[in-house]
């Protein structure tokens, strides 16, 4: 059985490594710093944090201010705050002037659970990767959710990473090397393309095996970059496979099944099956009973991917 | 009493300047560009410890338009002051230009905040003085809004944020000119009492005369001498000042003078083409 971490508490850790080791580094987080772990930071460099209050425009517009003096901020709170509430001032305040700052956002997708619809952003990807010079990324699990956090401090510009509340199975080695902009085949196959983000690359890699046991021979990508997407891996899976199905916990309008489609339908068109929430909204229950509910777990990715071979 | 003549002379040079760019361009927002004139004078020309050789020197003076639509002030003075050759200022929401209709931090040297969108400059200038306390840096954080421009959520947001976080490094001018486009602050949506509601929130409030630079620099002075607060500058302006025919009128908020309306300005400011 897998170690289980949520991609927040990584994120939390991975701060404080990071604050150590960075004096720019300063947190902000709006009331919810328990939440989003960056709870952890403040109790390592109390100067270095600052609460906003409940205040998610405010969180934006000051750390684009703190970014314009040479602080790296990470600014964090829950995903649908982030990106739905303060949209606009991320646009113009923060993307249009390249300022670096580093939107953490956690609490994205259904596994939210009992807070329900209003809490769980299953549009945040969409919103995100349609702004100019804005970099997107989405960690598969605690290990990546670390090295993201690092790459994001490197990369000089605005970064969203979305991360999840729930605890997911680690399934990344410690030694996997991360990189903005290039996504990683986690298995080889040759039937079908399962490509996957976030806490759904586990969920690919458990449809992967099922359908091993069926004689079908899939293969997985984890696209943790979900902008700029990494073209050449889409490609490269078109051609040597019979279809791509692309799972990610949010709306299949917008996010990663729309980028798939995009690169594939410019480069080498290919059957595709996005699952996702089919644009509908949330509701409350238990994280892993709404991912079953909604279609997000192996059995459907093994339908799909049965449905597609049959095409 | 200190005599400002070579300030006001300036003063009128930056509002020669915005007429003449106004009419080039053929859109932009002369109204509010006119009354913040003597604030971003003597900003610029005394107070603001800037390079214009360096404008991304680190220990500089800041200064955030929050009301970005008066972008051609502030573009009459940075070129005055040397920061861009007097120029481009015929180039302002040109394609290419580096003179965007609203601030861009990026293409413009000098700009120190992309502003336009409304209530969001107050914030980033909070962050900048948040950024110098933290590093116990001497440069003092400026910030000019809009008399309707408070209407916007967020400013009440940075004002608990300002008051909170003691930004006594920051001062904000408030260009109370008391019209918005679509009419008198009072019939679109009341702010008053503005000073009360920056005073309820934790500021130290002054009010002045904002055309006045003897006002401007007292209030100044006053700014950097409180301590544990962020102080606020409530300048009583008129909307397009200086011009007769503009003067509190609002439908010179976001238009340009036509080659008439340009020449009879000018002639006003005794200013030539």
């Amino acid at each position: 059985m897998a170690n289980m971490i949520a991609t927040r508490d990584a994120y939390g850790e991975a701060l404080k490594e990071l604050g150590e080791i960075n004096k720019d580094i300063v947190v902000l987080d709006a009331d919810l710093s328990g939440s989003t772990k960056t709870a952890v930071f403040k109790k390592a460099f109390p100067e270095r944090f600052f609460n906003v209050g409940i205040a998610e425009q405010n969180l934006m517009a000051t750390a684009a201010g703190l970014a314009t003096t040479g602080k790296i901020p990470f600014a964090s709170t829950f995903a649908i705050f982030a990106t739905g509430r303060a949209y606009e001032i991320i646009r113009n305040s923060v993307a249009y002037p390249k300022l670096n700052v580093k939107i953490a956002a956690t609490h994205a997708g259904l596994t939210v659970g009992e807070d329900g619809a209003t809490h769980q952003a299953l549009e945040d990807i969409s919103l995100m990767r349609s702004i100019p010079n804005m970099v997107v990324l989405c960690p598969a699990d605690a290990v990546e959710t670390k090295k993201c956090v690092f790459k994001a401090a490197e990369h000089n510009g605005p970064v969203y990473i979305r991360l999840g509340r729930s605890k997911v199975p680690v399934i990344l080695d410690e030694d996997y090397e991360f990189e903005i902009g290039k996504s990683v085949q986690l298995r080889n196959g040759s039937d079908v393309t399962i490509i996957a983000t976030g806490v759904m690359v586990a969920k690919a890699l458990e449809a992967c095996d099922k359908l091993a046991e069926e004689n079908i021979s899939a293969r997985v990508i984890n696209i943790s970059t979900i902008k700029p997407i990494d073209k050449d891996i889409i490609i490269k899976a078109a051609k040597e496979t019979k279809g791509i199905v692309t799972v990610e916990e949010h709306n299949i309008i917008g996010g990663l099944g729309s980028a798939v489609a995009e690169v594939l339908a410019e480069n080498h068109p290919a059957h595709i099956v996005r699952i996702g929430t089919m644009d509908t909204f949330g509701e409350s229950g238990d994280g892993n009973k709404l991912l079953d509910k909604y279609g997000l777990n192996a059995e459907n990715i093994v339908a799909k991917a049965k449905e597609l071979l049959n095409k | 009493m200190a005599s400002y003549e070579n300030l006001e002379k300036i003063a009128n040079n930056l509002r020669v300047e915005v007429i003449k760019m106004l009419k080039e361009a053929k859109s932009g927002h002369p109204g509010g560009s006119l009354s913040a004139c003597e604030i971003l004078t003597a900003l610029y020309f005394k107070e603001m410890n800037v390079d214009s050789n360096n404008p991304n020197w680190p220990e500089r003076d800041r200064f955030v338009l929050s009301k970005g639509h008066a972008a051609p002030i502030l573009y009459a003075a940075l070129a005055e002051k040397g920061f861009f050759p007097k120029e481009e200022l015929m180039t302002l929401r040109k394609i290419d230009s580096m003179l965007q209709g609203h601030p861009d931090m990026k293409g413009t040297p000098g700009v120190d905040m992309t502003t336009g969108s409304l209530g969001q400059g107050l914030a980033a200038a909070n962050g900048m003085a948040i950024a110098g306390k933290l590093d116990s840096k001497e440069y003092r954080v400026y910030a000019l809004l809009g008399d309707g421009e408070v209407q916007e959520g967020i400013i009440w947001e940075a004002a608990m944020l300002a008051a909170h976080y003691q930004l006594d490094n920051l001062t904000v001018f408030l260009d109370h000119n008391g019209l918005q486009i679509d009419g008198w602050n009072r019939d679109v949506m009341n702010i008053e009492p503005i000073d009360e509601k920056f005073k309820a929130f934790g500021w130290y409030v002054i009010n002045i005369d904002g055309h006045s630079f003897e006002e401007i620099f007292m209030a100044l002075e006053e700014a950097k001498n409180t301590k544990g607060k962020p102080t606020i500058i409530i300048a009583k302006t008129v909307k397009g000042k200086g011009v007769s025919f503009m003067e509190d009128q609002v439908d010179w908020h976001g238009k340009a003078p036509s080659e008439e309306e340009a020449a009879k300005a000018l002639e006003e400011l005794g200013g030539v083409f």
